[in-house]
């Protein structure tokens, strides 16, 4: 299985600890993921200049058509703005007419209607992997660990963009991942709430409330790790986890981590080949209760 | 828009915004909101800030309140996370109807200073976080490959008309 790799901007250079993981995992499971030239998905400008946002990710498609790949991509914004920019552009006459303005005076180029598969890193492991072939190439199951959940916003919303993956109420393939590693998925209230990332830039207050929600109720349920799969969750729950603590006066000491870190594990990869020591919250705890 | 301040003047209507609004593929359902306020019990942000209420924005900008809804502050704190979307009983798509808002409001120069600066970055350095020397070294140690530090088409694309 070959696979051209997307990281998007945060992950290379903030959240490597989630691209080494995800290329350890991807090679034990003996998925290829192939570095193509790619730049921005156009998500973090859609609010100023959709037009802008929608050539990006279109120049993306056409990368990705070009080398004859289907993409996964790891970070879940990215995933979403480059299956909305097909769908728009498949519909949207005038729209599309705006982004080949664009492109051809910017670029020389235009966008053809090119539609590469797009699919995220853990829907990838979901549906073209198979939770059966994870189960059997467990080595060190990570029976009677606690873990929580964390989708996200974009990996099962908006929801018409997703073909019928998932349910975007009662999602479960992440709990069918994690339940794969032998590691039981603990459920709580507020799964499916926003990690806060998306404003953070607007007012933080709001956005570290919405952080700091959920890491009161994890630490209340007492689970070993929040386990997620997208970059701007990560860099609220790990990163700024010990800043919202000290800013809201609790004491967290959830344990954060990236699917294919979790997997990794239960794979038999070496825990520095999966980039722990990246992890702001310690895992030392968590992998001392594996014994590893 | 502060919440104290619930009547507005209708007589402010502006059509040309409302045929706009129409014509945008994010905003083209918005004339089926009929105020039910699903989107209100559904909104995470709401329960930080008791003042942001989606209902009330889908409102405004459907009675063509233009400098109202534009200038408003809220329209930049829906987080984009969908589950109004998912409920909306008239597929409204509320995410969507903010997004065209703040397309609008950023065309007339209207939005965080935080995200305004983010054109500029994909303009200058092609990266929302640029490489520096350290992260590259760091990506050696690990064995990452190399990325592209600079991709050019997304300064190109960013540095459109400015």
């Amino acid at each position: 299985m070959r696979r051209a790799v997307f990281l998007g901007c945060t992950i290379p250079a903030r959240q490597i600890n989630y691209e080494q993981s995800s290329r350890a995992v991807a090679e034990a499971l003996g998925v290829e993921l192939v570095d193509a030239d790619f730049g921005c998905c156009g998500f973090p400008i859609e609010p100023l200049d959709e037009v802008k946002a929608l050539s990006m990710a279109a120049m993306n498609l056409k990368k990705a058509a070009e080398a004859g790949l289907d993409v996964v991509a790891l970070c879940s914004a990215c995933a979403e703005m480059m299956t909305k920019a097909k769908d728009v552009l498949s519909r949207d006459d005038a729209t599309l007419r705006k982004v080949n303005k664009l492109l051809k005076a910017q670029l020389g180029t235009e966008y053809g209607g090119e539609s590469p598969r797009i699919i995220h890193f853990a829907r990838m492991l979901h549906e073209d992997v198979g939770t059966e072939k994870i189960r059997g190439l467990v080595k060190r199951p990570l029976e009677g660990l606690r873990v929580a959940t964390h989708y996200g916003c974009h990996y099962v919303r908006p929801s018409n963009l997703y073909g019928g993956f998932d349910d975007p109420e009662f999602p479960h393939t992440l709990d069918d991942l994690v339940e794969a590693t032998g590691a039981e998925s603990v459920d709580y209230m507020g799964k499916k709430d926003c990690c806060g990332g998306g404003i953070l830039a607007v007012s933080e207050r709001v956005a570290k409330g919405m952080t700091g929600k959920k890491l009161g109720t994890l630490a209340e349920a007492g689970v070993d790790a929040l386990v997620l799969v997208c970059p701007f969750c990560g860099i609220m729950y790990d990163r700024y986890q010990r800043l919202i603590a000290e800013e809201l006066e609790r004491s967290y000491g959830v344990p954060v981590l990236y699917y294919p870190q979790l997997l990794g594990l239960a794979l038999g990869i070496d825990p520095d080949e999966l980039g722990f020591d990246i992890n702001s919250v310690s895992t030392d705890g968590l992998l001392e209760k594996m014994g590893v | 828009m502060a919440s104290g301040r619930a009547v507005v003047d209708v007589s402010d209507a502006d059509a040309r915004f409302l045929r706009r609004l129409a014509a945008e593929l994010g905003a083209s359902d918005l004339s089926r909101c009929f105020q039910c306020g699903v989107c209100v019990a559904s909104c995470p942000v709401r329960e930080f800030e008791a003042d942001f209420n989606p209902r009330r924005i889908m409102k405004l900008a459907k009675l063509g309140l233009k400098d109202v809804v534009l200038r408003s502050e809220f329209i930049w704190l829906c987080s984009m996370c969908f589950l109004c979307q998912e409920r909306c009983p008239q597929d409204v798509r509320p995410p969507e109807v903010m997004t065209v808002l703040r397309n609008m409001a950023a065309a007339e120069g209207i939005a965080p200073p935080n995200l305004l600066k983010l054109v500029d970055l994909l303009a200058e350095a092609g990266r929302v976080y640029p490489l520096d020397d350290f992260t590259e070294d760091e990506r050696e140690d690990r064995g990452l490959p190399e990325v592209e530090a600079k991709p050019e088409f997304v300064m190109k694309i960013a540095e459109a008309g400015r």
